[in-house]
């Protein structure tokens, strides 16, 4: 038996509560940056500093942003319809293999603009079919997808050793990747953008073009979750499995078509780091962002809009992260992960915490702006 | 009079922006029954939760035997004296009875010496109150009038003093309830005090001494239960005259819409719920399915819905046979007509976490008016929604809203306006006012009989007799799965609750 909850201004719910989790977030993290004795406002000021201070740094915050938001769209997207995919690591990297496929076979033919749409298609894929098992077994034999989606992340991780150690790596070399993608294979960059704003020159960011399809993909699954019956029908299964029985909503078919999007979208996240800026497929690519996105989405509320700015946020930790690793060597790369982990403690796990606080509050002084709720009768 | 047993003083409670309960002062007098009345949401259980320690009060004092007293927890109001049994039993189903009654009170790590005292004890709880129950048996085997006896026993044990009942009688057949009203009787003789909550003024008026109206989260009248009227009780509720009998016209039955044959439908532990029923709903009539809860009725709504698998036997629609055995297809059923008011709106008639016009198309939303292109037409549905709105009264207006914010009756409006709408030919209604305020209740009542008289083929099933017996054109009675009886509308209480019980042919009342 819990209070209810009451019903609060949008701008509260989706402003003021993430930024008061943020703050907070910080307020801890500069605690731990004062305990190995430095300077926790520097430490802020070289963070912000590294990630939007010069366009190089914007560069490189976009570049990760990019892939971040692919991964919380595949996260949220599941979501809407209650099932929670912790595979978008697994997806990811597999789609990597499909991405290999296409480029190694097609980057000596066709121009960037041709292969492009080919790869996509190829990482979507590749992505899906990882996430159809998983879907397969919950809708038809209750396997718990979180569990599924966890063992696919290794099944995935050792196919990938397996390919590129054994398969695609180009003979007598001694690094376990795929050969260098020709010019077909390799995406645009898009630091001009940045350089137009007059933010100086950009020497070598990888900030590409697939930051624009990342966007066009947040608009599409706006549309799909709010717009079509496909995605009303998620969000009725993700609320109550019984309502969508009742609605006529086979659940069967909503759970494997939803995963098979998570999937598709958290595939579509290694197009990024391979074509965007390695230009080839190696091991480990992915390197956590599958998992960041679910930070990002949790953070973000599974809202597209949400989730590019959580993307952004992340993004910066990442860009800053290592700037101030750079800077204050007594902050190692693993103190950047306690203060990524402090926000995604404060952002998602505890998204909650200040929420009854914040309600009372805005109960006491403006009770209009909060709207009516049910209150609990018999 | 007698002193009090509780007294409530200047009691106020929000949760958020909700002002549930406002400057309550309530006395209850020692040894005796004190009835609360109110619609849903009018803060009975909110005041009842206060006093049983799951909710603070934000202010006002408690007094419990004429001492303030601070009770923050369920185990602070067991010492004071207080024992609640809630609507729903918290009994833990594979332990027996006299597990169930010592659970939270074993003296001590080892059960022997809990369970000897325990067994003397239920013995003389029996003798003293007459709550016959075996002991040794598991709760899962017993009725439920039995298991809410062994709730009872449990706050007695404890030693409570005063025993608080939230809705007692919502499962309960109509002579479970009277043994339920003998034994409240004797509680009292015995110098103990009852509190009953309920929204059932027959109730009221037939056991309690005293009887206080809630209406939005205030006492609006306190009287003495033989000076008042069940017509006053209501109007105090509601805050306006309401009409407690339906009117309507004779019906004119017109040809079988519906038709079940054989059917027989288990339950998901493989017991057989719904066992060889047959029986034909005719167009322009209503055909009210009675019963206590659990005897069949909402296994065999769901299986004529297409929510749930039949074993064997056919249904029929309009003269055509459904796929009743195959896979569920509701998406199918509603295209053909047959629409379907479930009986829990919550998890399953709506989405609450959806804004109302959301919920508005459910199970239709696959329709081409709602469709733009590969997109929902957003503001064909909200029109939709608007026009649905207006034509049931629902409150608030607006179909942005959420619909967990709407009040119960209004959640109802919102699937009989979307289901009714569809002008379907069958409709299949399952426990319609369930939950639902009094106000709410005229209206949907009102609007059955509209259906019926659009020579539409209603099946209504309830668990609320009074409710099937103002509607139904033909009431059918089921007990264990099987349909036991059919009677006019004018069939007696006494004879429906008889079949109800399962006791026809041979047993008296036990």
């Amino acid at each position: 038996m819990s209070a209810p909850y009451a019903k609060l201004p949008a701008w509260v719910d989706y402003g003021l509560i993430p930024l008061i989790n943020l703050a907070v977030a910080f307020i801890v993290a500069g605690l731990v940056v004062l305990l190995v004795g430095e300077n926790p406002f520097r430490a802020a000021a070289i963070l912000v500093e590294g990630a939007f201070g010069r366009g190089q740094g914007i560069a490189f915050t976009l570049y990760y942003a990019t892939t971040f938001i692919f991964s919380g769209l595949s996260v949220a997207v599941a979501f809407h319809c209650g099932l929670f995919n912790i595979g978008g690591e697994g997806q990811g990297y597999i789609a990597g293999l499909g991405i290999a496929i296409a480029c190694l076979a097609l980057d000596s033919i066709l121009p960037w603009w041709a292969l492009f749409p080919i790869a996509i298609a190829a990482a979507a894929l590749f992505g899906a079919l990882w996430a159809l098992i998983p879907a397969w077994l919950q809708a038809k034999r209750g396997s718990h997808i979180v569990i599924t989606t966890i063992m696919f992340n290794f099944i995935a991780a050792s196919v990938m050793v397996y390919m590129l150690v054994d398969v695609i790596k180009p003979p007598g070399s001694m690094a376990p990747q795929t050969r260098l993608f020709l010019e077909g294979a390799q995406l645009p960059r898009l630091n001009w953008l940045i350089e137009m704003f007059g933010l100086g020159r950009i020497r070598s960011a990888p900030f590409n073009i697939s930051f624009i399809l990342a966007l066009a993909m947040a608009w599409l699954v706006w549309l799909l979750i709010w717009r079509t019956r496909l995605g009303y029908e998620m969000r009725t299964y993700g609320f109550s499995p019984k309502a969508a029985r009742y609605a006529g909503i086979s659940e069967t078919r909503i759970i494997i078509v939803a995963m098979m999007i998570s999937g598709a979208l958290a595939g579509m996240m290694a197009l990024n780091p391979t074509m965007g800026d390695q230009h080839n497929v190696a091991l480990d690519f992915v390197s956590g962002a599958g998992f960041v996105g679910i930070a990002v989405a949790l953070m973000g509320r599974s809202h597209p809009v949400g989730i590019i700015l959580a993307a952004l946020l992340f993004g910066m930790l990442y860009q800053g992260g290592a700037e101030l690793s750079f800077e204050m060597p007594n902050i190692s790369r693993d103190m950047i992960v306690i203060i990524q982990g402090l926000v995604i403690l404060f952002a998602g796990a505890l998204e909650h915490m200040f929420r009854p606080a914040i309600q009372t509050l805005f109960a006491s002084f403006s009770p209009r702006s909060v709207g009516m709720t049910e209150g609990k009768g018999a | 009079m007698a002193k009090a047993a509780i007294e409530l003083v200047g009691i106020n409670k929000s949760f958020g922006p909700v002002h549930a309960n406002r400057d309550i002062n309530l006395e209850v007098a020692k040894g005796s029954i004190h009835g609360i009345v109110g619609e849903n949401g009018a803060g009975k259980s909110t005041l009842m939760s206060i006093l049983y320690g799951f909710y603070q009060a934000d202010s006002g004092e408690i007094r419990v035997g004429g001492k303030p007293a601070s009770i923050r927890s369920s185990n602070d109001a067991i010492a004071a004296g207080i024992g609640m049994v809630h609507q729903h039993f918290m009994l833990v189903d594979n332990f027996t009875v006299l597990e169930n009654v010592i659970l939270g009170a074993e003296s001590n790590a080892l059960l022997n010496s809990s369970i000897a005292k325990a067994r003397s004890e239920l013995l003389r709880l029996e003798r003293e109150y007459g709550l016959q129950v075996n002991p040794d048996a598991l709760v899962e085997e017993l009725p439920v009038g039995l298991q809410q006896r062994v709730e009872i026993l449990k706050a007695l044990y404890r030693g409570a003093e005063i025993l608080i009942l939230d809705e007692p009688t919502g499962v309960l057949t109509p002579a479970e309830a009277d043994h339920l009203f003998r034994i409240l009787k004797q509680l009292k003789e015995q110098g103990k005090t009852v509190v009953l909550i309920t929204h059932k003024l027959r109730e009221i008026m037939a056991v309690t001494d005293t009887v206080s109206v809630m209406r939005q989260g205030t006492v609006v009248a306190t009287r003495e239960t033989a000076r008042t009227t069940v017509e006053e009780l209501a109007e105090l509720m509601v805050g306006r005259r309401v009409l407690l009998r339906v009117q309507k016209d004779a019906a004119t039955p017109g040809e079988v819409k519906l038709s079940v044959r054989n059917l027989v439908v288990k339950d998901s532990r493989g017991v057989t719920m719904v066992n060889d029923v047959s029986f034909d709903v005719r167009a322009g009539e209503i055909v009210g399915i009675a019963g206590v809860a659990g005897n069949g009725q909402s296994e065999l709504l769901e299986a004529i819905a297409g929510i749930r698998h039949a074993v064997s036997g056919s249904v029929l629609l309009d003269g055509k046979p459904l796929d009743t055995t195959g896979p569920a297809d509701p998406a199918k059923l509603r295209k053909r007509g047959l629409a379907h008011v479930p009986e829990d709106r919550h998890h399953v008639g709506l989405v609450l976490a959806f804004e109302e016009n959301e919920n508005s198309i459910l199970g239709y939303h696959g329709q081409p008016r709602y469709r733009k292109g590969p997109l929902l037409d957003v503001s064909e549905i909200l029109a939709d929604a608007k026009d649905k709105i207006e034509k049931y009264d629902i409150r608030p207006p607006n179909p942005r809203l959420k619909t967990a914010n709407f009040s119960g009756g209004n959640q109802q409006k919102i699937v009989l306006a979307r289901e009714m709408e569809q002008d379907p030919t069958v409709l299949v209604v399952g426990q319609p006012t369930r939950g639902v305020d009094v106000g709410a209740i005229e209206f949907i009542h009102r609007r059955l009989i509209a259906m019926r008289d659009a020579g539409k083929a209603v099946l209504l099933v309830s668990v609320e007799l009074d409710e099937i017996r103002a509607l139904s054109d033909r009431i059918l009675v089921m007990f264990d799965g099987r349909i036991v009886g059919e009677r006019g509308p004018d069939a007696s209480e006494a004879e429906l609750g008889l079949l109800m019980a399962g006791i026809e042919q041979k047993e008296t009342v036990a």
